[in-house]
């Protein structure tokens, strides 16, 4: 058996309670039962992680370099959604 | 409070469980760089580092019983094949990849209630390496389980070495589950585990696997034994050689 014929896994480990979980990186695995586990061997060997999610590489839906001018670009200048766009009356305090 | 009988009894014991943890750590160590795929070369490597560890452990106990100034090293590197007294299964040759899988089988299912009786030894220190030890081996069973169903349960080919190998190591399981003057010696007085008492259990874990994976237990009966008493197969003389290469040519060289 090779890697090619093995299915490919994003993992997301969970430093510490209260964390949120971050992507640390990839694996092959021939399940997401084996994966979790080669997780566990390949990204927690050092203590890193108190949780671990795994999931299909194919089920991330992701954002291609070509929408980044559609996506992103009209956001650019719209400052009043931004909190600092709006002065604050002097009455209103404990923001 | 033990006699000194009862402590050089203790001692041997401590010896054994590390000459097994160091053998068998060695001969996972060898899949490094060998494995199916680099995923499964990590865990193995982990796996190979469990028992080192685990060795060190039964091995420090030893040379503070023993208080002679020996250390773990000379345990592990400075004994000749006849002094080790590791269990046969452990030193057999890594072989192909289901062969060290159904050998990791056989000794997971071992452990795990090996490991269950030594922590409740009256000895504080045996059970304590127990405690330790048991989480390590709930994992190895996880993983060994896991993999003897795919490959019994996987391809023709798989299939059948898979079964080779169940049948290649089945006459070297019984003597798991035997004990001799200085186990009983320390069973009965509640320090060591009763092996025997294990076997029915193991039968029953061990079929109930192998159905699973579509493999069939083995019907013909051998067995092998003797490592215990110093006398091993030809691999344990090969797998030495290597690993005690270095402190034998040049003693007590550290790194």
């Amino acid at each position: 058996m090779n890697s090619n014929q093995l299915e490919l896994f994003e993992v997301f480990i969970r430093s510490q309670r209260g964390l949120d979980h971050k992507h640390v990186g990839s694996l092959h695995a021939e399940d997401s039962e084996q994966a979790l586990e080669y997780a566990r061997d390949v990204y927690t060997r050092r203590s890193e992680g108190v949780s671990i999610w795994v999931v299909k590489s194919d089920d991330i839906c992701a954002s291609q370099e070509d929408d980044a001018e559609s996506f992103y670009d009209p956001s650019d200048d719209k400052p009043y959604r931004h909190a600092t766009y709006y002065q604050l009356p002097d009455e209103v305090s404990g923001m | 409070m033990k006699n000194s009988t009862q402590q050089t009894a203790v001692l041997e014991y401590a010896i054994r469980l590390g000459d097994d943890a160091t053998v068998l750590g060695h001969r996972i160590c060898e899949w490094c760089s060998n494995a199916p795929f680099l995923e499964e070369d990590l865990a193995l490597s982990n796996v190979a580092l469990d028992y080192i560890g685990r060795a060190r452990l039964f091995y420090g106990y030893a040379a503070e019983l023993a208080g002679d100034g020996r250390s773990e090293d000379d345990f592990a590197y400075m004994r000749d094949e006849r002094e080790f007294s590791n269990l046969l299964i452990y030193e057999l040759p890594r072989g192909d990849f289901a062969y060290s899988i159904v050998r990791q089988v056989f000794v997971d299912v071992y452990s795990l209630a090996f490991l269950t009786k030594l922590q409740q030894s009256s000895d504080a220190t045996l059970s304590g390496i127990a405690g330790k030890a048991i989480k390590e081996t709930k994992y190895h069973l996880r993983r060994s389980k896991d993999w003897i169903l795919r490959l019994g349960d996987g391809t023709q080919e798989s299939h059948d070495r898979t079964q080779k190998a169940v049948d290649a190591l089945w006459g070297y399981t019984h003597e798991m589950f035997e004990l001799d003057a200085i186990e009983q010696q320390l069973a009965d007085a509640g320090i060591g585990v009763d092996s025997t008492a294990l076997k029915a259990d193991w039968l029953v874990s061990i079929k109930a696997i192998l159905q699973e994976a579509t493999l069939s237990l083995p019907t013909e009966e051998w067995a092998v034994r003797g490592g215990r008493s110093g006398y091993h197969t030809e691999n344990l003389g090969h797998l030495l050689t290597e690993m005690q290469f270095l402190q034998r040519s040049l003693p007590g060289q550290e790194w």
